[in-house]
């Protein structure tokens, strides 16, 4: 029999990097679960709520409990935690193994470089303004406001703990931006490259999240991502307001 | 008009595979599941179909190309079906939605907030759906190799 800390400890890390890189919460208790079982373990509890892992394994042993602060979306760790799994559940690799491993992506910095996300983050603005039916002349304004509220954003996050107001003052800047740049007559539909330039800032992934997490049973946890999501889109709208005030 | 579609909505899904940090090996993938999911949803929604349910067809597309791709490139579904069902994202309405509660306009911001909520309702359904499918696909496959 193994240590039991020692594989609680194994699979409570990997689903915190899992729940802080943004996987739906039954996707992290199956990880759990598996990981537990393979290393011999019988009736695994596993519960996750996007702010908080319980891990119990029998009405004598005490249950763990893991708080999430930071949650981000990054779907390279959660391939990574993922193929970790993978080869527990197949015996390929032993607990310490595991443990080290699941160390190294719960430090390592796997994200694309801030310069290519900014990128991309404008060209996929400029596409959205064409998709929702702005004409050509709103390609460039949208491409630009889109990068460089992206880009605000970023940095109002590493000033601010506070992602309420770092929506609130990117969708604030791009506003201004795209206001300017129509009144200019740079771009035909103000409307239009607003709703580019802001599709990188909104939270449409967390909201089609949250109902995921509601069709599957997972009531808390879909309520509370409904909830972060409704409160960051209405930084957005917000933010955005402010500026068609003046 | 269809061929500008298809590269706007490819580059938008291939993006927001960048910025969601998606292995690199698979970014292509995204951007061409986000295309296929959006093409049917602008072909129905064109010929004269609800947005709703053009979503929800969409996204089952997208979500069974994203299981496809997720068995052929070893990689978790979350990771293409993410990115891939990005265009449908009701990003612009809830936007909107929030823009209108501000600026007092409680009438037409319960509106959209209504269509935001059907329209994020119908991409969970249509991912759920293909999930479904898989699920079934996967246990008939293990019955009738148990029986042979």
């Amino acid at each position: 029999m193994m240590d039991r800390v020692l594989i609680a400890r194994v699979s409570m890390l990997a689903g915190k990097i899992m729940l802080e890189s943004g996987a739906e919460t039954y996707r992290v208790e199956d990880t759990m679960n598996r990981i537990a079982s393979a290393f011999g373990l019988e009736n695994v509890q596993s519960y996750a709520t996007p702010t908080g892992i319980h891990f119990s394994v029998d009405f004598a042993e005490v249950t763990n409990f893991i708080r999430i602060q930071n949650r981000a979306t990054d779907l390279h760790k959660i391939a990574e935690v993922n193929s970790i799994s993978r080869d527990i559940t197949s015996a390929k690799i032993s607990i310490n193994e595991a443990l080290v491993k699941l160390n190294d992506v719960d430090r390592a910095r796997l994200a694309f470089p801030f310069w290519m996300q900014i990128i991309a983050a404008a060209l996929a603005s400029g596409s959205f303004a064409i998709m929702f039916g702005g004409d050509w002349p709103d390609l460039f304004p949208a491409t630009i406001a889109g990068g460089v509220g992206y880009a605000a954003m970023l940095g109002a996050a590493a000033l601010v703990e506070v992602s309420f107001v770092a929506h609130f003052a990117a969708s604030f800047i791009l506003g201004i931006l795209a206001v300017l740049f129509i009144s200019n007559g740079f771009g035909a539909n103000v409307d239009k490259v607003i709703i580019g330039a802001v599709m990188p800032l909104v939270p449409g992934l967390h909201i089609t999240n949250a109902v995921r997490d509601l069709m599957a049973g997972h009531l808390v946890a879909g309520v509370s991502k409904g909830v972060e999501s409704v409160l960051t889109a209405f930084a957005i709208g917000a933010g955005v307001a402010v500026v068609f005030a003046f | 008009m269809l061929f500008t579609q298809m590269v706007t909505s490819f580059i938008a899904a291939a993006g927001f595979g960048v910025i969601f940090n998606a292995p690199r090996r698979v970014i292509i993938q995204c951007g061409a599941v986000g295309m296929a999911g959006w093409i049917l949803y602008y072909l129905l929604s064109d010929g004269g179909m609800d947005v709703v349910p053009a979503t929800l067809f969409g996204a089952m597309l997208a979500g069974i190309l994203s299981q496809i791709c997720a068995k052929l490139f070893k990689v978790p579904v979350i990771t293409i079906s993410v990115s891939g069902i990005i265009p449908l994202v009701p990003g612009g309405a809830s936007y909107d939605a929030m823009r209108h509660f501000v600026e007092n306009d409680y009438h037409m911001a319960v509106q959209l907030s209504a269509k935001v909520m059907l329209l994020a309702g119908a991409i969970g359904m249509g991912l759920m759906f293909s999930e479904v499918a898989n699920q079934t696909i996967k246990k008939i496959h293990a019955a009738r190799s148990r029986s042979t």
